[in-house]
Parts: C-alpha cells; structure tokens; sequence
C-alpha cells in the first residue's frame, strides 16, 4: 500500500473514485544496450479540477508514464510490463484499441512541449482544430469552422476568424502553444496531460500560457497534469507534486509543504539548485554526478550515489513510499533528517 | 506566385534556345541530311544543290536556326524527306505516347505509393525485405531485358494481351507496355515513399493525430502519408518528360507508333526534320512539366511560398 492510495479518498471531495489513477506502473524499453527500465512502479492520481504536477530531471520517466497514460507510446520498443491505469476506476490498458481510441481527446487530451513539430505543418490550423469536431462528433466542415473560430477566441488568438486558415508555421511560438491548448481543450476533456507545455517559450510568454492554462482548467473543472522540470512553473499552479527518479516517486507532497520542508534529498537538492537573488555573487548549487542510465540503475536507492546523506543501507535497500505526514510522502531511508535539517 | 510563374517562364526562353540550338547544331551540322536522303548512292550536284536550296541549308547555321524558329512559332516544323509534313508525324504519334505515358504514370502512383507505405509502415518485416529486394531487381535489369521477357510471358505465352500494339494503340493495348515504361521509376517511387513514411512516422504530428483519438486510416491518408507524398509527387512530376522521352525502348518492343518510335526512325535515317522538330516538342514537356512541379510543391507545402 502506498501513500497515493491512502491519500485518494480524503483528496477527493466529490467523489471516491479519482478521475485517474496510475498504480504500479512499470514501463521498460528494448534498446541494443539492453532494458532501458524507464517507469519503475509509478503510483499517482488525480481528481477533477486538481492540477497534479510532476517533476523530474530528463530521463526520469515522467513523459513515458504520461504517453503510456494517453496509449500513444510506442510499443516496440516500449513494453509495459506491469500496473494499471485507471479512468474513472476502470483499467485502460485492458480496453480494446477502439475503445482507447474514443477516449483519446474526448476523455483525456494532451497537449506536447514543442508546438511546432506536434502541428502538422501541412494542415491549417483550423483543419486541425476542426478535425476534433468532424471526427468526434460528426459535424460539418462548417460547423467545425465555426467551432474551430470560437475555440481560438478562448484561447485569446487575435483575430481569429483571419487566421482561421493559416499554417502552424505563420504563428508565433506562444500562438501555437495556445493552438495546442485549444486543440487539447476542444471536446472539454476531463483530463489534460500538460508534457512541458511551456518549456520551448520564452519566459515571459511562458507566465500567459501558464496563466490561460491554469484559469481554462479552473473553469472546465478538469484534473490536470504537468509535467515540467521548472520548479518556477509548479509553485503558482499546482495543487500537489510527484517528485520523479529514474522511473520512481521519490516525493509526494501538496504543493507547499514541499518548498518549505523537502522530505527527500533529491527534492532538496532541485529546489537548492534554483537560484536565488539572496544568493547573488556566491556559486550556484548542483545536486553533483548525473541522472543514471536506465538500462544500469543503481541497486538499492537509484539516487544514493549522487545523494549526499547516503548511507550503507541505501546501496542496498529499495526505500519504500513512507509516509511523512498529512499527505506526503518520501521514499527516503532518513526522510526525517531530511525534512529535519 | 503571379510573379514567380512569369519569371519562372522567361526563365524557360534562354534553356530552350540553348537546347534546341544544340540538338539543331548536331543534326544539321554534324550529318548531312542531304546525303543522308540519297542513302548509300552519291547525289547529283546539280540536283542536290537545288534541294539544298528548297530547304534552306545553303544558308549560315545561324540563318537556318534563326529561320526554322521562326516556322515552328507559326506551327511549321518543316517537312519529314518522305514528304509528310512533321506536324502530322507529331499529330499521329504523340497521342499515343501521352496515353502510354498516362497508363505508366498511373502504375507509378498506384502500385508505387501503395507499396511503398506498406514496406514504410512494415520496416525489417518480411514483406520490407521482400519488396526492397524486388525494386533492386527491377532497377539492374535494364528496360529491354524486362520487356522482353513480359512480352514473352504475357503476350504469347499466357496470351492475356496481344504481344504487339495495333497501330491505333488504344489504353487497353498499352497496358503491358505502359507497365513496362513505368518499371523502373516505379521502383524507385515505391523507395522514395518507403524512406518517407519511415521518416515520418516518428513524426511529433503523427504522434499529435494518434493522441487526438483520430482513426489510424485518418492519422495515416490525412497526417502521414499527405506530409510523406510531398518529395514523392515532385519525382512523379519530373519523370512525366523523362517517361514521354525515354519511351524510345518500350516503343521498340511493342512496336508502338509513338514520339520514341519516330525519333529512332527519324535518327537512323538521319531525317532532320523529324529529329530536331520532335525533340524541340519534348524539350517544352521538360519545361513545363517541371515548372508544374515546382508549383505543386507550394501547392503542397504551405512552407515554402514564391515571391
């Protein structure tokens, strides 16, 4: 048992059930060096109208469990060897292709990190947008037209009803990211899947994308997670965290405690490497070694050889998901001097 | 776009001056059409100076360019030695070649495409390496080798279609030889667009149109194969002239009364007028065929636009 599933019942007000539940999802890849373990036993959830967000270097398995989620990972030569992913308490990955399918944008949307690449670049972008209503719900290509027009106003692109029929390409960065939200959000999903939404903008686009993200999700009442690497980003918008490692949760925790008190020593060294203008002049803190390669994660603690409490035990001992307190949790051996010092 | 076609255009004046000089040079200059018109006997002075004359060949090279020039723009393309007028040859054989052409251009899109997103979608499986190993076959062996042994096997061994073309060639003569002509470029359309679906399938779109819940035919025709098709249709577009002018051989096998038939007859009699009249006609389908790729491409690819 795991502190994600105690946690459930009380986090979610309206109903028992979470919109989402991942549990102990293991997800490897064949690779010519051998198995890539990339998800290793991930276990979160997330209700209606809460943002999840999750957090992690390169390589620690947050896209991958996002795209195993949203059945768009690719098998060969991804394989998932283990867990259940449930939606609205029902196992997706024991549905049919079909079945997938009809959720894909309907129930659960994702929008990806570099809107240019994710647009089809010979479409229009009210082509695209369109295709969500021609295909999900039968309308016409009028229809869809004005469908499309309305969605694009949500999403504040100026002068929608000229751009209408222009190609991703024409768009600024933050536009087409805006596209994306908006093709994400066109059946009014109960689920997004944000894959570092706004990581390829520039910052100050980065706060109105976040912004606009965060008031459509508060309106539509959807569940929300996101994947980021930007601490910065999490803070103003997350209800809680999932702290990742080389394919593990190593942290848990609502938003705040965790700035204030980190229960792991990943955490803490990610939020120390965050400069601070208190800190100027003096150098800027590097957790120190780097994320491990996943085809040979460490035994024991996959962080312990970068970790700087580490001890014996942690070579060789997998620590479990403890829980820390109201709604946390830590899979450190000494979380309490973690969270002590 | 307006501009670039008419600058694209006057592009085309200055390449076909050059290319029509150029096969008028070595037609004119380097044989002698006149002793080639009495065959193996040596010509009378008197009677070959007065057809020299009559043909306007007594003239400077320059002069005899200048004025056949200005016949082809009032549709003169001179008369063939046997008396026919060139346009007439050309009225009777390009029909045929255009549709032979049409016939080969159809397999190209059809099985060429098809097979070609079938072993880009199934890459390393059995039917890949079966098919990657059919188009290398076809490409080595040379036109005459395969058309012959087709003709032998189709036309008179299994009897499904006449080993020859009647002289009206219609379409369902030319199915055969249309397949033929095609082969080759067939090969390589079915390894252009195998190379292109491969590339495009990891594609952050594709992945983007499966993650929209769209059907995978939909994903495939409407995301994949419409960004994959691009460098494909610029091949077939290209190869239109290559075709219409290369169908030398294929119009040999089946007998044929096409561009490429007269062209050889026009070439081993050293027949002039046919050759250069012929030739300048195929030069403009070069033109104009790949100004019609270029224009498609844009059409294509709303990336790239013309000033």
């Amino acid at each position: 048992m795991t502190v994600t599933d105690e946690r459930t019942g009380a986090a979610a007000p309206v109903s028992t059930t979470p919109l989402l539940e991942v549990r102990d999802l293991h997800v490897e890849f064949h690779t010519r060096d051998g198995v890539a373990r990339a998800v290793n036993g991930v276990d979160y959830s997330v209700n209606a109208g809460e943002t999840l967000a999750v957090l992690g270097e390169s390589g620690s398995g947050k896209s991958v469990t996002a795209q195993t989620i949203m059945g768009i990972l690719d098998m060969p030569p991804g394989r998932i060897t283990q867990g259940e992913i449930l939606f609205h308490g029902q196992d997706m990955l024991t549905m049919s292709a079909e079945q997938r399918r009809k959720i894909r944008g309907r129930k659960i949307a994702m929008i990806f990190q570099d809107a240019l690449s994710s647009l089809n670049p010979v479409l229009s972008v009210g082509y695209q947008l369109g295709e969500m209503f021609r295909v999900h719900q039968g309308m016409s290509r009028k229809q869809a037209r004005a469908k499309s027009i309305e969605l694009m106003d949500r999403v504040r692109i100026p002068a929608a009803k000229e751009r209408i029929g222009d190609y991703p390409h024409q768009f600024s960065g933050g536009m087409r990211q805006r596209i994306m939200i908006a093709m994400a959000l066109a059946l009014e999903p109960e689920l997004i899947i944000a894959d570092e939404p706004t990581t390829a903008l520039d910052v100050t686009v980065q706060a109105q994308v976040m912004d606009l993200l965060a008031e459509l999700q508060r309106e539509y009442n959807m569940g929300l997670i996101l994947i980021t690497h930007d601490l910065g980003v999490v803070a103003d918008v997350a209800d809680k965290i999932a702290v990742m490692y080389a394919g593990r949760i190593v942290e848990t925790s609502p938003v705040h405690d965790i700035y204030a008190r980190p229960a792991h020593p990943y955490t803490k060294g990610l939020l120390r490497s965050i400069p601070r203008l208190d800190q100027k002049g003096q150098e800027l803190y590097a957790i120190k070694g780097l994320p491990p390669n996943l085809t040979r994660i460490p035994g024991g603690c996959a962080f312990h050889p970068r970790c700087p409490m580490a001890q014996d035990v942690c070579a060789t001992d997998v620590p479990l998901l403890h829980p820390v307190g109201a709604e946390r949790g830590s899979a450190c051996h000494f979380w309490k001097e973690t969270i002590g010092d | 776009m307006g501009r670039y076609v008419i600058r694209r255009l006057l592009q085309m004046i200055p390449v076909f001056i050059g290319s029509t000089f150029l096969i008028f040079f070595m037609v004119y200059a380097l044989g002698d059409p006149v002793a080639a018109l009495f065959g193996e006997k040596a010509p009378d002075p008197a009677t070959a100076a007065q057809i020299r004359h009559d043909l306007y060949l007594d003239h400077s090279l320059g002069a005899q360019y200048l004025h056949y020039m200005k016949n082809i723009f009032v549709g003169d393309f001179g008369t063939a030695f046997n008396g026919e007028p060139v346009l007439t040859l050309m009225g009777d054989a390009f029909p045929i070649t255009i549709r032979l052409t049409i016939v080969a251009i159809i397999f190209e899109i059809i099985i060429g495409i098809l097979l070609g997103v079938i072993t880009g979608m199934r890459r390393g499986k059995p039917v890949d390496t079966g098919v990657l190993l059919l188009t290398l076959v076809v490409i080595s062996v040379p036109t005459f080798v395969t058309g012959y042994v087709l003709q032998y096997v189709f036309g008179v061994e299994l009897k499904w279609t006449s080993p020859s073309v009647s002289p009206s060639a219609p379409f369902n003569e030319l199915i055969l030889p249309g397949l033929v002509l095609a082969l080759v470029s067939l090969a390589y359309v079915t390894r252009l667009t195998r190379t292109s679906i491969a590339e495009n399938t990891r594609a952050d779109y594709v992945r983007t149109a499966v993650a929209k819940g769209l059907p995978r035919h939909r994903v495939i025709i409407r995301h994949l194969l419409r960004n994959s098709l691009i460098p494909v249709v610029t091949f077939i577009g290209t190869d239109i002239g290559a075709l219409m002018g290369g169908a030398i051989v294929t119009e040999r096998i089946f007998n044929i009364h096409g561009v490429g038939y007269q062209l050889y007859q026009g070439i081993l009699r050293n027949n002039a007028p046919t050759v250069v009249g012929f030739v300048t006609i195929l030069v403009l389908v070069f033109l104009l065929a790949n100004l019609l790729v270029d224009l498609l491409y844009a059409v294509l690819d709303p990336r790239i636009r013309y000033a």
